[in-house]
């Protein structure tokens, strides 16, 4: 039963092999670039290191946000689900998609507290003067609790308090659902912008977590036993199976919500909003958007999945791959569609779509992101592996 | 006549009155409008009152400050002269990757071979619904409670940019000094506080493009402007539902 936390019954020291070390290691240096580069542009300036502009606020480093945030969204409700309803095939996995959401979540404030010109003044002012119609306040305190309640429901499972971790899982849950929703508010509710009002995107926020929050279980489940370099058992591989139907399903399911929302601007409404989509059908935008955001995000891995019966491991996890950098683009999309068409169109001459590329710097501190839920995956592996890997569902 | 002996009178109202006189008077616009304000001739604007054309104008009880401040853009008066504009960057402040106000530029095909160009001067609409404030996640952007104008409080702002994403009119920009979004004031704290009437635009306009006033005061400019008669006046972006508080007509130039 609940015993007292300690390494030695939870960390697996043969994974950390010279494999697992270097990767960590370049892992950790791309955090750390990232995190000085972010740092560096609070003194420097963000509007010298970052393409964003007056016009286009919002960029790549909001992108990231969303998919770091709306994937932890995912993975901790697939967590919750499997463990509330027991019995049912996703529960081995269950335990190490709890980490994984607390380390994305992790990696979406990394991003986001350095795309945000002033953090310390959130610190302050988010508690002393609170706006209670502000998306991006809810937001930021849902998903702030929601990472409290993960973390203690993390250290429950280490330490054995099955129980009370399935309450906190289910209060995390609650609180990720309801931070996810005031995600997709943010831009749902902003009417200036034509290419993202509306009451769809919330929906499409939460269908997009779970369908993230799959193709990440089964990403790196399968590499939690590259990394051991051995097979995985066939109740894990069940488990896998079991993501891998939900990843199918939710890819269906964001495909309809995009058709739709592609569709609406083509039916009526506010012309900012089809030239817009516009320039994902046929203009600047459309390698990104049929090539990799329906292309390597949607058909691929559906193609992928469904061909192969889901019988074949590394099928699995290439399509959950391909869907996460599907994801990752479809927001970075998103993103610059309600942003790019100028709002004063037709007057000095402004271009049809304003230029955003995101700059080096911008992506380095992407990179951080990404290198801390690298690094945190692999150490996670090697502290607390076994609980990880221990496959009886509790 | 004296405006005492004009209230006197008992209105006849408009509606017997012979077709020609009616447009005459309606010709007169502002200045009858103005003079029989008291409330003999008001029956006039609902011949045609602005609301009507536009749709969004806000009803007389929609103005909730006191006073409420407004812009009148006669828009067509405008000459692109941008002193409006220097006179803001000296008032506020406002760094030179920046504005608070600004002269926009277009052309209009008013023939086969001809052109005409127009210019529209922008800045905050003061939005009676400004979705900039709603956004805000630490009331750092608010509605001044007695003039309705959108202020900064700079220090808490934390630079989230979603106020920017948030605005329909491109109103905004981040100011790198003061780490903080600015935006225009209608010069609340550089002059209204300080005594003087009107904005620096307002003042610098040579064409007398930019009227300011109380909305709430049926006596000022702003209001008889959008009052007017026969007059089409318009705001920006209205399908947002922000409400703005700048409006925009073009006068007759040959009368
Ligand atoms: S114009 Fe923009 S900045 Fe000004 S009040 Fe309206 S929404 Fe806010
Ligand atoms: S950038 Fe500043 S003023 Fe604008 S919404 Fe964020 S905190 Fe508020």
């Amino acid at each position: 039963m609940a015993r007292q936390f300690s390494l030695d019954v939870t960390a697996e020291p043969e994974v950390a092999n010279s494999l697992v070390k270097m990767m960590s290691f370049f892992f950790g240096l791309m955090l750390l670039v990232g995190v000085g580069v972010g740092l560096a542009g609070f003194v420097i300036g963000h509007d010298h290191i970052f393409n964003n502009t007056r016009e286009v606020p919002w960029g790549l480093l909001i992108s990231t946000y969303a998919f770091f945030a709306i994937t932890s969204t995912g993975l901790c409700l697939l967590a919750a689900i499997s463990h509330v309803f027991g019995g049912n095939k996703l529960a081995p996995l269950a335990n190490r998609m709890v980490w994984i959401s607390l380390i994305t979540i992790l990696s979406g404030f990394i991003v986001i507290g350095m795309e945000i010109e002033s953090p310390w003044r959130m610190a302050i002012y988010n508690v002393i003067s609170p706006n209670v119609t502000s998306n991006i306040w809810w937001m930021g305190t849902l998903y702030g609790m929601a990472l409290g309640f993960i973390l203690l429901e993390f250290w429950l499972i280490l330490t054995e308090h099955y129980t009370l971790a399935l309450v906190l899982g289910i209060f995390g849950a609650l609180a990720e659902v309801a931070a996810n929703t005031c995600l997709g508010g943010v831009f749902a509710t902003l009417a200036a912008r034509p290419f993202w009002y509306g009451a769809q995107m919330p929906v499409l926020f939460l269908a997009c977590a779970f369908l993230s929050g799959a193709a990440a279980a089964i990403f790196f489940t399968h590499l939690a036993y590259i990394i051991r370099r051995r097979p995985m058992e066939p109740a894990v591989f069940a488990g896998v199976q079991a993501a891998g139907k939900v990843l199918l399903l939710m890819i269906i399911l964001v495909a309809v919500g995009i058709f739709w929302r592609m569709a609406s601007f083509y039916v009526g409404g506010v012309s900012d909003g089809r030239i817009a989509a516009d320039a994902f059908f046929k203009g600047p935008m459309s390698i990104s958007f049929w090539g990799i955001e329906v292309g390597i995000g949607l058909v691929a891995p559906v193609l992928l999945l469904i061909l192969t019966r889901m019988k074949s491991l590394v099928a699995m996890s290439t399509a959950a791959l391909m869907s996460l950098v599907g994801m990752f683009v479809a927001r970075l999309n998103m993103v610059t569609g309600g942003q790019f068409v100028p709002q004063y169109l037709g007057y000095d001459n402004l271009p049809t779509y304003l230029d955003y590329t995101p700059s080096g710097w911008e992506w380095i501190v992407v990179l951080a992101g990404i290198g801390f839920t690298g690094v945190a995956f692999l150490q996670g592996e090697r502290f607390f592996g076994k609980r990880f890997t221990e496959n009886e569902a509790h | 006549m004296n405006i005492k002996e004009l209230e006197k009178l008992t209105n006849e109202g408009v509606d017997h009155l012979p077709l020609l006189e009616r447009r005459t008077f309606l010709r007169a616009g502002l200045a009858i409008t103005g003079l029989f304000m008291g409330g003999t001739i008001l029956s006039l604007t609902s011949i045609r009152n602005a609301e009507a054309v536009t749709g969004p104008l806000p009803k007389k009880t929609n103005y909730p400050y006191k006073p409420h401040y407004t812009m009148v853009m006669r828009q067509n008066l405008c000459v692109d002269c941008e002193l409006c504009m220097e006179a803001c960057v000296r008032t506020n402040n406002v760094p030179s990757y920046g504005w608070r106000t600004k002269i926009l530029e277009r052309t209009r095909d008013i023939g086969p071979k001809e052109q005409e160009t127009i210019f529209m001067p922008i800045l905050c609409n003061q939005c009676n619904e400004p979705p900039c404030v709603r956004v805000c996640p630490t009331v750092a952007t608010y509605k001044d409670k007695t003039t309705g104008i959108v202020v900064m409080d700079y220090k808490k702002c934390i630079g989230c940019k979603t106020c920017m994403a948030a605005c329909p009119y491109n109103a905004r920009y981040f100011n790198e000094e003061i780490r903080a979004v600015d935006k225009c004031n209608f010069c609340l704290d550089t002059r209204l506080t300080k005594g003087k009437k009107d904005p620096a635009c307002v003042e610098a306009c040579p064409a007398d493009v930019r009227v300011f006033g109380d909305l709430n005061d049926p006596e000022s400019e702003v209001y008889k402007l959008v009052h007017q008669p026969e007059t089409t006046v318009w705001v920006l972006r209205p399908e947002t539902g922000a409400l703005p508080n700048v409006f925009y007509m073009n006068v007759v130039l040959d009368v």
